[in-house]
């Protein structure tokens, strides 16, 4: 087969899954588990073929018209572009959600909705390769409006809580204020290209001889960046993440770590040349960058649920990708995200076990529970290298993935990096990340202190039901990438062919040393707390059946956790190293700095008054006239009812005194108008 | 013989049937009047039918019909009447007044809709009795 055969199939597969698993879900429940995982394994292990055969060499373009518009010159095309990018991230999507899916058949084992949630997975893998592989425009805006739909299902799997109910109308009512102006950008930028083809675009942009230039490359970039807040969760529209950890635990690795977030930056990426067409946006990019990476890593400090913290932590690390490319390194970008892809995946796979294993969400909780890591080991070993990578010590992957952001973000605040960057986004970015590597690692150490280091009572090993051995398998076969994936960074300029991704000696002594500041503070606040709080109170938000499926502790872990704590972000625990370290800062970026409060002032409750409003005008107002248009007729009729006397006679008698008086009539008209 | 004959004895005709339907509170008398009126427009159609010379003779076909309808009508309405009297003992006209406006029922003014499932059940629960008594 051609690769353009393959590179076709990769997407259709799970499409075809989806259906399938969709259609015969209800009836044939035996078929749901291979309709789920074979699609999936068979794209992914397509995708390494196609990135193999491809191997970073010549794009691969391939095209066929799929609708004409009102102009010809502009039309629809079901176009397929694969370059290094597009292979190496659509591996990256291939096998993280085949490992979510193998995941999933442990996790959700006994849930009465696995064939659609299953489904909903494999539809949402099909509309990122799209995204992926697509070289047109509305194409590649399907993919990502599918994407933002089984967002909202598959958050709200757990439709019985109602965290999760909120969650999924958050996440998708929040995306989609991103895309109306991402669909306006679209079509702002394909009427000035004359071209929804991405490869067209940028060839333009790029060729020296054309001096093609866009007549407002600020709008568009502005407005395509609206949307790519909204998907990839970078502030302000970024608060719809943390919520959607309401969600079940693969889930979560699924959006986070390969699909829907990366695919903003993603997009970013593919379309770079437009956004470097415009310095302004390109600082724009960069101070919602480095406000990203600042907040949410003070976020995921004071966070109490595990899930939370790493929704923190991925919102961070999209803005480090971010701010790669507002520094114009999509090198550096897309290698963050694969990077980040694999430990992400890890890290909330790993969660998922560990919420299992102690039965409840909360750090303050597991903080007092002994023997975790004795229980579940292979969650323990795996998050260890998870975090590790996420904070960037070296040698894990995330320290070469980060250091190539920061390298980047050097040489633009040195005025040595390609044209479309200035020094200040540089600085900005550097700035931030190195602020942001202080406090990542400072909460990737304090999850680790508070999950696996707690003292207390230990949980007797037989009482907990023993998690499938494919969910740990997993486990280790993600951790591989996240331990060596760091590597790659000889080998990726190929595939990207952009510039070296290779560390620099003064940003990587300078992160890593930050770095260790961060998990040094952490452990002695930890210290601190935790002998100062020596007699540790029990903390409550456990779930109710320790031994009952992944899936079920997790929903009621999520259940329990508002009503214990009365709050689902934070627990009033005064061991927390965390209360230490932010001081009078803790109980703000808990709650994500009252993003949300202040949304709810500005936005829910305008159109709350406006709608009660409309409601009075309706009620009161319009009613009125409609029941006044009644009233008339309804007094008449009450009088005319009155001559309704029961009588017969009376009735015959008007009878006749009215066709006599018509006979009359019309004899005295007749006789009128012949007289006349 | 001139038409005036017939069409001023079938006024007269319809003049006394019109009067008896108005006035008679016997409810049997009241039917009778109706055939003289009934029968008025018969001698009405013969009459004309003949001072028209019509080929088709459509005035004497419509009287045979209206005597066929007047056959049918009677036979319902005596029918009808024999029941009212069994149900209630008279067949006196003006006390026959179930239907009529009432102001015990609901306000006439407020609530218009509620009067006619109202005034309906009544008319069920009459006939009902008049089943049970016969």
């Amino acid at each position: 087969m051609s690769t353009t055969t393959l590179a076709a199939l990769v997407p259709l597969l799970p499409l075809l899954g989806a259906v399938a698993g969709l259609l015969t879900g209800r009836r044939a429940p035996g078929f749901a588990q291979p309709l789920a995982v074979l699609p999936t394994l068979v794209s992914a292990v397509l995708a390494v073929l196609v990135a193999v055969r491809q191997g970073g060499g010549e794009p691969l373009r391939a095209a066929t018209e799929l609708t004409p518009t009102g102009d010809d010159s502009l039309p629809i095309q079901l176009a397929l572009d694969v370059d290094g990018f597009a292979a190496l991230v659509a591996v990256l999507v291939g096998a993280v959600a085949t490992c979510v899916q193998l995941y999933s058949t442990g996790y959700l084992r006994d849930d009465p909705r696995y064939a659609s949630y299953a489904s909903f997975v494999s539809l949402f893998t099909a509309a990122m390769l799209l995204v992926v592989y697509a070289d047109d425009l509305i194409v590649l805006l399907v993919g990502w409006e599918v994407m933002g739909i089984c967002s909202y299902f598959l958050v709200g799997h757990y439709w019985e809580t109602r965290a999760a109910r909120d969650a999924s109308l958050k996440a998708f009512l929040v995306t989609k204020l991103g895309d109306v102006p991402f669909l306006l950008g679209i079509l702002a930028l394909a009427t000035e290209a004359g071209t929804f083809r991405i490869s067209g675009i940028t060839s333009r942009l790029g060729s020296q001889l054309a001096e093609f230039e866009l007549a407002h490359p600020t709008v568009i970039a502005l407005l395509l960046l609206a949307g790519v807040a909204g998907k990839s969760a970078q502030f302000p529209l970024h608060t719809w993440l943390p919520d959607a950890m309401a969600g079940p635990t693969p889930v979560s690795a699924l959006i986070h770590a390969a699909t829907m977030v990366a695919a903003g930056v993603y997009f970013i990426a593919r379309l770079l040349p437009v956004f470097a067409a415009s310095a302004a946006a390109m600082v724009v990019l960069a101070v919602l960058a480095a406000v990203t990476i600042v907040g949410s890593g003070l976020s995921a400090l004071a966070q109490d649920d595990v899930k939370r913290v790493l929704a923190y932590s991925t919102i961070g690390q999209l803005a480090y990708m971010a701010g790669a490319l507002a520094v114009a390194d999509r090198g550096a970008a897309v290698f963050h995200l694969l990077v980040h892809g694999a430990f992400k995946a890890l890290l909330f796979l790993a969660a998922g076990v560990l919420i299992h294993a102690a039965g409840t969400n909360s750090l303050a909780a597991m903080s007092r529970m002994g023997g975790l890591s004795r229980i579940a080991p292979d969650a323990y070993w795996t998050m260890t290298v998870g975090l590790l990578a996420l904070a960037a010590i070296p040698p894990f992957s995330g320290f070469f993935s980060k250091e190539a952001v920061l390298a980047a973000a050097e040489h633009a605040a040195f005025g040595a990096a390609a044209a479309g960057t200035t020094p200040a986004a540089g600085w900005i970015v550097l700035a931030a990340g190195m602020l942001g590597a202080l406090l990542t690692a400072a909460y990737a150490a304090r999850l680790w202190l508070l999950a696996f280091r707690g003292e207390g009572p230990p949980v007797p090993a037989e009482e907990h039901r023993r998690e499938p051995a494919v969910m740990n398998v997993v486990l280790w076969v993600l951790a591989l990438p996240s331990l060596a994936l760091g590597l790659a960074y000889g080998v990726l300029p190929e595939w990207f062919g952009g510039g070296s991704l290779a560390p620099s000696l003064a940003t990587s002594v300078l992160a890593t040393g930050v770095a260790l500041v961060g998990v040094l503070l952490t452990y002695g606040a930890w210290r601190q707390t935790t002998a100062h709080a020596a007699p540790r109170t029990p903390m409550g938000a456990v779930a109710a059946h320790p031994r009952g499926d992944a899936a079920l502790s997790e929903a009621e872990a999520i259940a329990t956790h508002e009503p214990a704590y009365g709050d689902i972000a934070s627990a009033p625990d005064p061991a927390d190293p965390s209360r230490l370290l932010l001081g009078p800062l803790h109980d703000t970026a808990a709650h994500g700095f009252r993003l949300d409060a202040a949304y709810a002032v500005l936005f829910v409750r305008p159109t709350r008054a406006a709608a009660r409003l409309v409601r009075f005008i309706d009620r009161e107002v319009v009613d009125t006239y409609v029941r006044g248009a009644g009233l008339g007729p309804r007094l008449l009729g009450s009088l005319v009812r009155r001559t309704q006397t029961g009588n017969t006679q009376t009735y015959l008698g008007a009878l006749l005194v009215g066709s006599l008086v018509l006979a009359v009539a019309a004899v005295l008209v007749a006789a009128g108008t012949s007289g006349a | 013989m001139h038409l005036a004959y017939p069409a001023v004895l079938a006024a007269l005709l319809f003049c006394v049937g019109l009067y008896g339907v108005l006035a008679r509170r016997n409810a049997i008398l009241m039917l009778m009047s109706v055939e003289l009126m009934l029968n008025a427009v018969n001698l009405n159609l013969v009459a004309f039918d003949v001072w028209l010379q019509e080929r088709l003779h459509t005035g004497q076909a419509l009287a045979l019909f209206t005597i066929a309808v007047a056959a049918a009508e009677i036979g319902i309405g005596l029918a009808i009447v024999l029941l009212v009297y069994r149900t209630r003992g008279s067949s006196e006209i003006d006390r026959l007044r179930d239907l009529r406006e009432t102001d015990t029922g609901p306000d006439a003014g407020a609530a218009s809709g509620a009067d006619g499932p109202e005034e309906q059940a009544g008319v069920q629960a009459t006939t009902d009795s008049g089943r049970q008594t016969s």
